[in-house]
């Protein structure tokens, strides 16, 4: 398979027209994305693709601002918790789905009913679960009640749960009788074929308060393109406009090119190793200084600045520095072989061998490796599918395990620290210290004491050496000469702040 | 011939039979649907849910003979991935696959029989090694690597047609190029064996001593006959061409029947690859059958066989 970017750098040494914009001058923006989107609505799909989607489709009732972090009004202009599991909002007047009915309570009832049945089958259930009732307590006011209290609640409301015309889902699945999806973003569907393009147009009826608002592009083509290179083709022969998702050295080569722009985005996704200190894990992991020493075995400054490069940050608590609750003032480890050797000898543990489950960037996994190995450590790599290696985390089958994490692109330490370390399915620790800080930290409402729980939770994570805690994971795009786009953490795609030049 | 017919057709159903249980049975071993449907972080609860929902917690026996017997009514199930009827999923972009293969074979038939008679006529010359090593090419490098090599001359390069895509008749040109050549070999040896054959034989030497044109002698005479065994490949070939369009699709981002397969796969949709193996197992076997009777009636003595 060498061969593919040899003929790639070959391709790009012989290109050396410029980009045609027939695009451009049509005002469409194409843009190929590499997985199929299975269904083009957001309660159906965990693509990243379908996120992008559904933030440009539809409208959440709350939004939250991209630099301050606070939340603003979206399709609700006010909200207040009555108590801890009260929510109260006002909704906006003069709001319009894109099949020209009115927005009002009946929709935001309806829809988040819908997603709070479990029956119905949304796919992450977690968005809504948390949702007991919601009532209409006026024509553009709802009265949310949750289970118990929810400080994620605010986050859910304003990134995943869109808000639907009442009437439109007929049965479980998302079934709907409506020919295509109806949301009020500042983009509505043109046309929809499952696995193959969907068409976006600008919402002329979008309303003018939203923070969403401006859209300058009028369409949006999106199409699945599964293979890199054709996407890179496509690109430098002008049949589409902006891709995302490349890797490092494709990047760099494209960076070389005229007519080409590529930037490299940070994102919330973080590349980290789980350590089984459970009774099927390997015995020498249950000793703190052989964790610690494969801590100092690795060097994640050099693998972040060598393989994974621009837009890749060391971390060293296993959340993103922008999650709410999210602090890297925790116990680092700083690489030092002389001192992994040290405490491995200590520990009496000599010629370790350890399984690992990888299932994407194989290249880290390699350097992991060849840094375990240089201390001593014999990594076994076992590398597969991802539900494949989900299933073995979860049955504790392997010693580490290589994870990279977007968590559901949120904002909160509670969809990161809790998954892993909160004797949650993928928990290989099962510290019942850490269990009861983090389910503390998920019921308390109070903002300072669920910032101080989270980071004495991340600390002991940190202390107990549970993880090798690495580095954040850039995104790579491509976007033609005249495009002007933003990246973001979220890996989200704002087709409305996007314009050609 | 109805005997003969009747037993190609028993035993065509068994192998399409057979390649659906082995289908069934590998996507089953592959790990757990339900976690894979459930997507990244999904919780136990969630993964539940989807597991009683498509009746993935049914015992595989039963699964498999409920599919065959819904199969059996024309009813070919729910995409677990695209929560769509598969059989509209598949109709919606058989067309595709259809023009792809057809095109394909034209292509492949334009350059095989030509190339085949211009070898056959000068059969050990520097011309025959050079159409041999033409057709050896095709066989030799794999679909994606020629697939890009077009993209990279006529699409990127030249920017005559683009390099992905369904919306016009060019799209498929650069697809129906790689999957041609692909398939060419096998044709173009086929028709410059039977030339060199029927151009040895007592009815050629007859029309030659006639004193017929030598075009008349070649195609008239000889061409006629060296093709009859062609149109048997054709079906197989056909067959093939089903199969090979799943790489051919994903490198063009061609939305057919192939790359459906490919997204399946990816996606463990289930209902949709099973039906789409089903499909292609079909098409291959009934293709085959169509081969074999079209033989078994041109030569008796298969009949008998």
């Amino acid at each position: 398979m060498f061969l593919r970017p040899l003929m790639l750098a070959a391709a790009l040494a012989c290109s050396t027209a410029g980009l045609a914009h027939a695009q451009a001058a049509d005002n469409t923006l194409r843009f190929a994305y590499n997985q199929t989107l299975e269904s083009p609505n957001p309660y159906f799909t965990t693509l990243r693709l379908g996120v992008i989607v559904g933030r440009n489709a539809w409208d959440t009732l709350i939004a939250r601002d991209n630099d301050s972090g606070e939340f603003s009004p979206l399709l609700a202009t006010e909200w207040i918790w009555a108590d801890d599991t009260t929510l109260d909002l006002t909704l906006r007047e003069g709001v319009t789905f894109h099949d020209g009915s009115d927005f009002d309570a009946d929709d935001v009832v309806a829809t988040l009913t819908y997603a709070a049945d479990p029956a119905n089958g949304i796919v992450s259930q977690q968005i809504a679960s948390w949702i007991a009732s919601v009532e209409k307590t006026g024509p553009l006011s709802v009265r949310i009640k949750a289970k118990a209290p929810t400080p994620a609640a605010m986050e859910y409301l304003s990134t995943q749960l869109a808000i639907f015309p009442a009437g439109y889902f007929t049965g479980p699945q998302g079934a709907t009788s409506a020919p295509l999806p109806v949301g009020t973003g500042p983009y509505k569907f043109d046309s929809y074929a499952p696995g193959g393009e969907l068409l976006l147009s600008r919402f002329e009826g979008y309303f003018a308060d939203s923070p969403k608002t401006g859209a300058k592009i009028d369409k949006v083509s999106i199409r699945i393109v599964p293979d890199i290179q054709t996407q890179l083709a496509d690109l430098m022969s002008g049949g589409v406009d902006l891709i995302m998702g490349l890797p490092r050295d494709q990047a760099d080569q494209l960076s070389q090119m005229p007519g080409v722009q590529v930037v490299s985005g940070e994102t919330m996704r973080i590349v980290f190793l789980q350590m089984n200190t459970t009774d099927t894990g390997q015995e020498a992991l249950k000793d703190k200084r052989v964790r610690q020493a494969i801590n100092h075995a690795i060097d994640r400054k050099s693998i972040s600045e060598n393989l994974v490069g621009q837009g890749s940050t060391v971390i060293n608590a296993i959340c993103f520095q922008d999650q709410f609750g999210c602090t890297q003032d925790v116990t680092s480890y700083d690489y030092d072989p002389e001192k992994a050797k040290a405490l491995l000898a200590e520990a009496g543990v000599s010629g370790l061998t350890v399984s690992l489950a990888a299932y994407r960037e194989r290249h880290i996994s390699e350097a992991i490796i060849n840094y375990l190995a240089e201390a001593g450590i014999t990594a076994q790599l076992q590398f597969m599918q991802p539900a494949a290696m989900r299933d073995a985390m979860r049955a504790h089958q392997v010693d580490m395990m290589q994870n990279a994490w977007g968590a559901y692109s949120m904002f909160d330490a509670s969809a990161t620290a809790p998954v892993y370390f909160g004797a949650q399915p993928d928990d290989n620790n099962l510290d019942p210290e850490l269990k009861t800080i983090f389910d503390q930290a998920g019921a308390t409402m109070d903002a300072e004491q669920r910032k101080a729980l989270y980071a004495q939770g991340f600390e002991k994570i940190a202390a107990e050496a549970y993880a090798v805690p690495m580095f954040t994971l850039p995104v790579q795009y491509a976007g033609a000469e005249g495009l002007s786009f933003q990246t973001y953490p979220d890996e989200i795609l704002r087709f409305w702040e996007m314009s050609w030049q | 011939m109805l005997i003969y017919i009747l037993k190609r057709l028993g035993l065509a159903l068994i192998v399409a039979l057979t390649v659906s249980v082995i289908a069934f049975a590998l996507l089953r071993a592959s790990g757990d649907i339900a976690t894979a449907l459930a997507g990244e972080g999904a919780t136990p609860e969630s993964i539940a849910v989807i597991r009683q929902t498509y009746g993935l917690d049914r015992p595989v026996v039963v699964q498999y003979f409920a599919w065959l017997w819904d199969v059996a009514r024309g009813d070919f199930g729910q995409s677990f991935f695209f929560r769509t009827d598969v059989a509209g999923l598949i109709f919606g972009k058989i067309g595709n696959t259809l023009i792809l293969g057809g095109a394909s074979l034209a292509i492949a038939l334009a350059l095989s029989i030509p190339l085949g008679v211009l070898a056959a006529i000068y059969s050990g010359s520097m011309i025959d090694r050079a159409v041999t090593m033409f057709s050896l090419l095709g066989q030799a490098l794999p679909s994606f690597f020629l697939g890009l090599a077009l993209i990279m001359i006529f699409a990127i390069r030249l920017r005559w047609f683009p390099a992905s895509g369904t919306d016009g008749w060019r799209n498929f040109v650069l697809p129906a190029v790689t999957l041609g050549y692909y398939i060419t070999p096998p044709f173009m040896r086929l028709v410059r064996a039977g030339m060199i054959d029927a151009l040895n034989t007592d009815y050629v030497r007859t029309a030659r001593a006639k004193g017929l044109p030598a075009r008349r002698v070649v195609f008239k005479h000889a061409l006629r006959n060296a093709l009859v065994p062609v149109v048997g490949l054709v079906a197989v070939q056909l067959g093939l061409l089903m199969g090979g369009s799943v790489v051919v699709e994903s490198i063009f981002a061609l939305d057919g029947l192939g790359y459906l397969a490919y997204q399946s796969i990816s996606y463990r949709d289930f209902p949709v690859l099973q039906a789409v193996v089903l499909l292609l197992s079909l098409a291959y076997v009934v293709l085959t059958l169509l081969s074999d009777i079209i033989n078994a009636w041109l030569d008796p003595r298969l009949r008998a066989a």
